[in-house]
């Protein structure tokens, strides 16, 4: 551990903000995630992802196309499962279909294109975004690119080693973690709508 | 690309964008679809940045609704205008260094046979003049003399045209551009003519004012290099915005030089394709 903890932090850090891993931030082993630049363990990040995405005012998932498309066995099960997640959490979706640098600009309404995540996140005024099922090396730009531009709260649930440049991040992301994670997020939800409706009488 | 590959995953159907669900529904994969079905299918290319009344624009179209195969088609580009293009095309691309493409697509094409035994995957390379006839002109015709299994297109606008306007190999001799102020002090460079001396099995040149000559042409093109070798189709279409013409002249202009004589359509296919090309095409003269 160093003297100087790099924390990563909802932006907007600036233009060309720096990777966090040139920062000292390094990836999570097994079982473990990161919050805010530091190794957490899977829960205490599953139980922070629901805090974060529930006290979103604006939460979206960005799927990519590793999700999007039914490209092997196993993907349709892992996106009925994401779309019952961001259906339990309250959250909108809006799809990264490909990489291709479209110009002169893509519609920032119905997609998001990693070359500029900002202006989608600008458009639609999203404070809290998933990521999941974007290829790793375009991930890591683009949560870069919203950190420096945006104050948007990042989360990848990477189903590798994880993304330093997002704020939590969970690595090994399979089936299991995302359907634990729903749980989580519906008995937060209803935990917090017990407590409006003893607030309210 | 196995069959069934290309298909979103449920739930995700209504947050597509609409241009995904219409190449999934009416897109050209495995659909054995051609210039005459243009307007009937979702095309590979939704918009493009290229000027208005590009000839190139047009080509691009015609070429991308010609592919035999697009599914399995993997496309290498160079620097110029076209690559401008071809990033926003659904179709597995390559942008190479300026100049490098035939060397990429040699490479490209000998670890795909090497990857898919089974399977023929086309590499196609298309570039501009000034990365076929200059710049890579050596890269370009090693890949022929090596009789390396891939096609080479041409997109021949007659310039350098998105730096300003400088002459290139393919310009013609007298060419004054706003780069090339004195006049181009040699002649166009007999390209086809170099590729079927350079062992190109098959060598075309066309428009894009005659689509379905360019389609049979690059057809062939690309059917050729599967089984025999390299080949090479030219597609000319002058720059609007170089040649200082106005972009709704682009097509008779085109059919004018050709009436002329300026520009000659050719052909040059050897023994060996040619009896392919019969077999494959019925055995009658196409």
């Amino acid at each position: 551990m160093t003297a100087f903890q790099y924390q990563v932090l909802a932006g907007p850090e600036g233009y060309l903000p720096p990777a966090a891993a040139m920062m000292g931030v390094e990836l999570p082993d097994k079982g473990e995630a990161l919050i805010e630049g530091q190794v957490v363990s899977d829960e205490e990040a599953l139980h922070k992802i629901a805090e974060k995405l529930l006290g979103a005012e604006n939460p979206f998932f960005f799927p990519g196309p590793l999700l999007l498309w039914a490209w092997r066995d196993g993907v349709e099960e892992k996106a009925r499962a994401i779309k019952d997640l961001a259906e339990t959490a309250g959250a909108k979706i809006i799809p990264m279909p490909d990489y291709r640098p479209k110009y002169p600009m893509i519609n920032p309404d119905v997609e998001i294109n990693p070359n500029h995540p900002n202006l989608t996140i600008w458009h639609n005024n999203i404070d809290a975004c998933v990521f999941v099922g974007v290829h790793c090396h375009y991930a890591n730009m683009a949560l870069k690119i919203i950190r420096g531009g945006t104050d948007c709260y990042t989360i990848a649930l990477c189903a590798e080693a994880g993304h330093e440049d997002a704020m939590i991040s969970l690595r090994d992301a399979g089936l299991e973690k995302i359907k634990r994670l729903t749980t989580i997020v519906g008995d937060k939800k209803r935990q917090l709508a017990g407590r409006e409706a003893i607030c309210s009488r | 690309m196995k069959p069934g590959l290309f298909k979103i995953s449920p739930g995700f159907e209504e947050v597509m964008p609409a241009e995904y669900r219409e190449l999934v529904e009416h897109g050209p994969y495995g659909a054995g679809m051609g210039v005459a079905d243009l307007g009937a299918f979702k095309e590979l290319l939704e918009e493009h940045p290229l000027c208005a009344g590009c000839g190139l624009a047009l080509s691009l179209r015609l070429f991308l609704a010609s592919l035999p195969a697009p599914q399995d088609t993997v496309i290498v580009g160079s620097t110029g205008c076209s690559s401008l293009a071809f990033p926003q095309v659904a179709l597995q691309n390559i942008h190479s260094l300026f100049g490098n493409q035939n060397a990429l697509a040699s490479g490209l094409k000998r670890a795909l046979s090497l990857r898919f035994p089974d399977k023929v995957k086309d590499v196609v390379v298309i570039a501009g003049d000034g990365a076929t006839a200059d710049i890579g002109l050596d890269m370009v015709m090693h890949s022929w003399f090596r009789q390396e299994n891939i096609t080479t297109v041409m997109l021949d606008n007659e310039a350098y045209a998105n730096t300003g306007g400088q002459e290139s190999g393919m310009s013609p001799q007298g060419t004054v551009l706003y780069m090339a102020p004195k006049g181009k002090k040699f002649p166009k460079i007999p390209l086809p003519e170099i590729a079927r001396e350079a062992g190109c099995a098959y060598v075309g040149a066309c428009s894009p004012a005659q689509g379905k000559r360019l389609e049979r042409m690059l057809r062939r093109a690309i059917l050729v290099a599967r089984e025999i070798g390299p080949t090479y189709v030219q597609i000319f279409a002058p720059c609007p915005t170089n040649y200082k013409f106005k972009p709704n002249e682009t097509l008779t202009r085109l059919k004018l030089l050709e009436k002329e004589g300026v520009f000659q359509p050719k052909e040059y296919i050897t023994r060996e394709a040619q009896d392919l090309l019969n077999k494959l095409e019925g055995g009658g003269k196409p």
